[in-house]
């Protein structure tokens, strides 16, 4: 089986004012279909860079990016948006929803431009939000938001769901029905789903972990035994 | 219903978000698209007014008076070339005996036939009906001398025609062409209640003023593609032996050159104007919308992650600013016909149509939203350029901290007074110079609008001060129907209330210097003129020089002469002599066309006496009643002007045009200053409400913060000031140079008060605003927004 992506000789180079910032040297790794896959590592450590340009929305400075046949390395702007626009699910830390719209509506903004999308009451109900829909960003709780930002990613039927310390800022409990909303995407789905985090519990639910440090893979783990989320010792 | 997009209905959510700032900007646009919409709606209605009044009433092409000539002459005229049909008549001026009104009115006396409709000139019947045969007595009125004197037809004026008094029958009342804008000679403004136009049977006419047989005024109207010049020409020479004074085209009748006079002031100051609002509307856009995209940067970073493309996403921007154009567009058409009905009513104060009506054109309110769509586009433009320019994983990133410098104004020395406050605004401003800079333009665009309204005020006192107290100081003026002998200047001397007397002379002459030529009346001027000086546009009185002429500099550069240079005359009355004279001297003075002459000097060339065309008296107050009375009786008098109700009425013309020009200019100049400040100070505060809040909780008093950001408003309004001042100098001087033409100037002068009070107005918007956003600071929650992640 051919790998979903594969990211050969990866380099980053960041020009922060008059300093050079090696976000990533030299990565290579592989990422099979339909795995839960965490991408551990302290600040710093290039985890946002190589999700950030798996997922089209930056560029390396050197190396190859596969997303099954296609160079994203080769791709341009138009092109790198309509494989975001297509493939790419996206989760962030601080859940960048769009303030002045309702959550059924954040969904809608996805499906509104998608080839085949889910209803976006069906993507909330998958999250467990089916009764707040018409309620905005800031009528709703941290874990909430995120948890629309999870259904405004996947309502597109995404190959690939891209999650940025998506418990980052977010307390136990609530982070906790994040990653259960997370885990049954990828059961129910099989959506291929890559989470950055620091918190090494969070491994523990992945089928493979890989570790970074300073720009650099350090180890790659596959795992068999997997932890429901509420068993994640934080 | 139509369901919007996730996307569109983000857009008018944010929009209502920054409803306060969109609306301000949108007030800019509207003032920009209600200065649009009136200027050229008021050109659109009165040219095509104008237009098809005159093609239905068949309005002349070429006009001549001449002193006599018999009938007979009609047919040479009628065969000149071109012309496709004539009218002759007789044409004199009456004064009239009305008894409200304690002056002598006058009237100007037109000939027409009882039996057919002039077939050049014809007059619009309002009511009544038109002459009949055989009554001599019977007349048409002009409206506006009926309305104003509240007459009615079958209502009689009493008249002096030729020495004797008569009473003259209204049966009609009617419009004319001719008269659209109709003044008394040698005045400033039109008095509809002291001057009118009677249309009187030809034959009865004639018989009055011995003109059987003859006419002393032709008017033709001629074929498409004749040459008027060719025309003027033929006819001037078929009048000469005739007394003919020079016929002239219609763009030099009176009150044809006055319509379209209004119609190019209109047409300059409908585009320049607007197009000035539009810009600062399109810079302060630029600058809000700078701002809510940097706030947007997360959301567009997500639009980007979630597929959207380049273009969508700025497209989305992009109509924001649409959007705000378009609120500004409805508010400005509906306030520009508002506006310009009301000038409209103005208008027909002055220009009598048979109709006068506001028509905002579909073309103006389609251009109004072009130009509005182009600026509003541009001012987003760049914004959203950028904004959507930003990589997306760069997007994600808070932007980074602003890069401040210490501005060069901060020398050791004047830190010290500075302060942390004084230094932070000095340097918020020098981080964004293009922001101050459309900040420093717009306030100073609302300071030249208040100006110029100001300016006109003062031009107009300081054309009172040097027309009615320096130049001419007498209080009567009295103009003979024929030039009299010295007689006739003691005979006024002994009228009751005459103090002085002085004798004036003008002579009608055609001035030449090579092929440029006018006609224009050269005045006799005595030695030392006691009553009636000639000041230049200063007030400053001016010594003739005894041998030569004096020209105004209007006439010197009409005619391309300087002095030392010699002029053709040529006198069109008398023995019409033609001499060569050297041009002694020039005044710039306010008057348009003019030349005087030492009176000996006149009276020599003319091979005459002691003759006089009129006189100017100095009276006793306390007995003009008497005198009024008097001179109403006096047959020899063709018009009499005194000069308290002249300038009254001057006053009062020039009060209704002046208070609504002012009013309209500080409306836009309040809607500008307020849209700028309010932005200004909400694209502060939204910045750097972190900043204060962070000063609040390091102990700072709300006091000391809104001075912070108080103070960078008050420094742009205060650098806006002087920019403004000159930029309304300047504006004032290319609006009064539009209208400086070749029958009256305006003085360019701008008064210490007219600067203090735009000044004050300006201040005065920019405080309102301030304290409106203030208000918004005093609410400042300063944990939440400590706890807002930029």
């Amino acid at each position: 089986m051919t790998p979903l992506f594969q990211v050969r000789d990866l380099a980053k180079v960041y020009r922060m004012g008059e300093v050079e910032v090696h976000a990533l040297r030299q990565v290579t790794l592989m990422l099979d279909e339909g795995q839960f896959v965490v991408l551990l590592g302290p600040s710093g450590s290039g985890k946002s860079t190589l999700l950030n340009i798996i997922g089209g929305l930056d560029v390396p400075t050197s190396g190859r990016v596969f997303y099954r046949d296609t160079d994203l390395t080769q791709a341009d702007e138009g092109e790198l948006t309509s494989y975001r626009r297509q493939h790419v699910g996206f989760v962030f830390q601080f859940y960048n929803l769009i303030p002045s719209l309702t959550a059924v509506e954040n969904v809608a903004l996805v499906t509104e431009i998608s080839v085949n999308p889910m209803a976006p009451e069906e993507a909330l109900r998958l999250v467990k939000l089916d009764a707040r829909l018409d309620h905005f960003p800031a009528q709703l709780s941290g874990g909430e938001q995120q948890r629309v930002a999870i259904a405004r990613a996947i309502a597109k039927r995404p190959s690939v769901l891209l999650c940025d310390e998506p418990t980052g800022a977010l307390d136990i409990s609530t982070g906790i029905v994040v990653l259960e909303a997370l885990q049954r995407v990828n059961a129910e789905l099989g959506t291929t789903t890559v989470v950055i985090t620091h918190n090494a519990a969070i491994a523990s639910m992945a089928d493979r972990v890989v570790r970074l440090a300073d720009g650099r893979v350090t180890a790659v783990e596959d795992r068999t035994e997997k932890v429901s989320p509420q068993e994640l010792n934080w | 219903m139509v369901r919007l997009s996730a996307l569109n209905r983000k857009l008018l959510r944010d929009l209502w978000g920054m409803k306060g700032q969109a609306f301000a900007i949108a007030m800019v646009v509207a003032a920009g698209v209600a200065m649009y919409v009136m200027y050229q709606s008021l050109f659109a209605s009165l040219s095509e007014t104008q237009r098809s009044y005159y093609a239905r009433q068949r309005f002349g092409h070429v006009f001549a008076s001449l002193k006599r000539a018999p009938q007979r002459v009609a047919a040479d005229i009628a065969a000149i070339p071109g012309v496709s049909a004539m009218e002759t008549r007789v044409v004199s001026s009456v004064t009239l005996d009305l008894e409200n009104l304690d002056e002598p009115a006058g009237a100007q006396l037109v000939s027409i036939h009882s039996d057919r409709r002039p077939t050049v000139n014809d007059l619009f019947l309002r009511r009544g009906r038109w002459l009949e045969a055989n009554r001599p007595d019977e007349i048409l009125a002009s409206e506006g001398f009926v309305i104003a004197n509240k007459l009615e037809p079958g209502d009689q004026v009493p008249a002096v025609i030729n020495g004797r008094l008569r009473r003259l029958t209204i049966v009609g009342v009617a419009l004319s062409p001719e008269y659209i804008y109709s003044i008394r000679p040698g005045e400033l403004v039109p008095d509809d209640q002291r001057y009118g136009i009677f249309w009187m049977d030809e034959k009865a006419l004639a018989a009055a003023f011995d003109m059987e047989g003859g006419f002393n005024d032709v008017t033709l109207a001629l074929s498409p593609g004749t040459s008027t010049e060719e025309v003027i020409s033929q006819l001037d020479r078929i009048l000469e032996p005739y007394g003919g004074r020079g016929a002239i085209p219609r763009a030099l009748q009176l009150s044809n050159w006055t319509v379209e006079n209004e119609l190019s002031q209109l047409q300059s100051f409908g585009f320049l104007l607007p197009l000035i609002f539009l810009i600062v509307a399109s810079f302060i856009l630029n600058v809000a919308l700078t701002r809510a995209l940097a706030l947007q940067r997360p959301q567009i970073a997500a639009l980007k992650a979630l597929g959207y493309d380049n273009a969508a996403i700025g497209w989305h921007y992009l109509k924001w600013g649409f959007v705000i154009g378009a609120v500004g567009i409805v508010i400005g058409v509906v306030g520009g016909a508002v506006l310009g009905t009301m000038i409209i009513d103005l208008y027909n104060v002055y220009f009598r149509f048979p109709e006068l009506r506001f028509v905002v054109p579909p073309r103006v309110v389609v251009g109004a939203a072009a130009l509005t769509f182009i600026a509003a586009g541009a001012g987003a433009f760049g914004a959203v350029a950028r904004a959507v320019r930003i990589p997306p994983a760069e997007a994600m990133r808070p932007e980074a901290p602003a890069r401040y410098r210490r501005t060069v104004l901060e020398t050791p020395l004047l830190s010290r007074y500075l302060g942390t406050a004084g230094r932070m605004v000095l340097r918020n401003i020098a981080r964004h110079p293009f922001r101050a800079g459309a900040s420093i333009f717009g306030i100073s665009f609302a300071v030249a609008i208040l100006m110029i309204g100001l300016v006109f005020n003062d031009a107009t006192e300081r054309l009172i001060q040097t027309q009615f107290w320096e130049a001419e100081r007498q209080d009567v003026t009295v103009n003979f129907v024929e030039p009299r002998g010295s007689a006739a200047r003691y005979a006024l001397a002994r009228l009751p209330g005459v103090i002085a007397v002085e004798p004036q002379r003008a002579v009608a002459v055609r001035v030449r210097a090579g092929y440029r030529e006018r006609y224009l009346a050269i005045s006799g001027v005595p030695p030392t003129p006691r009553l009636k000086r000639i000041v230049d546009r200063n007030g400053e009185p001016i010594r003739l020089p005894p041998g030569g002429v004096v020209l105004s500099l209007t006439l010197a550069k009409a005619l391309d002469i300087s002095i030392g240079d010699v002029v053709t005359m040529e006198v069109l009355e008398g023995h019409r002599p033609t001499r060569r004279v050297e041009v002694t001297g020039l005044v710039d003075d306010l008057l348009g066309l003019s030349a005087y002459m030492d009176l000996e000097a006149l009276h020599r060339l003319m091979q005459e006496g002691d003759v006089t065309t009129g006189a100017l008296m100095l009276v006793d107050m306390a007995q003009e009643p008497k005198l009024a009375t008097t001179l109403k009786q006096i047959p020899t008098v063709a018009g009499t002007g005194f000069k308290r109700s002249v300038l009254r009425r001057f006053r009062e013309v020039l009060a209704a045009n002046l208070g609504l020009s002012i009013f309209i200019n500080l409306l836009f100049a309040s809607v500008i200053a307020f849209g700028v400040v309010y932005n200004a100070a909400r694209i502060s505060l939204s910045e750097r409400s972190r900043e204060l809040a962070s000063l609040r909780v390091l102990g700072f008093t709300r006091a000391e913060i809104s001075l912070i950001l108080m103070g960078e408003l008050a420094l742009l309004t205060l650098v806006s000031l002087p920019v403004g001042g000159a930029f309304g100098y300047s504006l004032s001087a290319i609006i009064v140079g539009s209208i400086d033409s070749e029958v009256y100037r305006f003085p360019l002068y701008v008064s210490r008060q007219a600067v203090a009070w735009s000044f004050l107005g300006i201040i005065g918007a920019a405080l309102v605003s301030g304290l409106i956003v203030r208000r918004k600071l005093d609410a400042l929650d300063l944990v939440a927004v400590l706890k807002i992640r930029e």
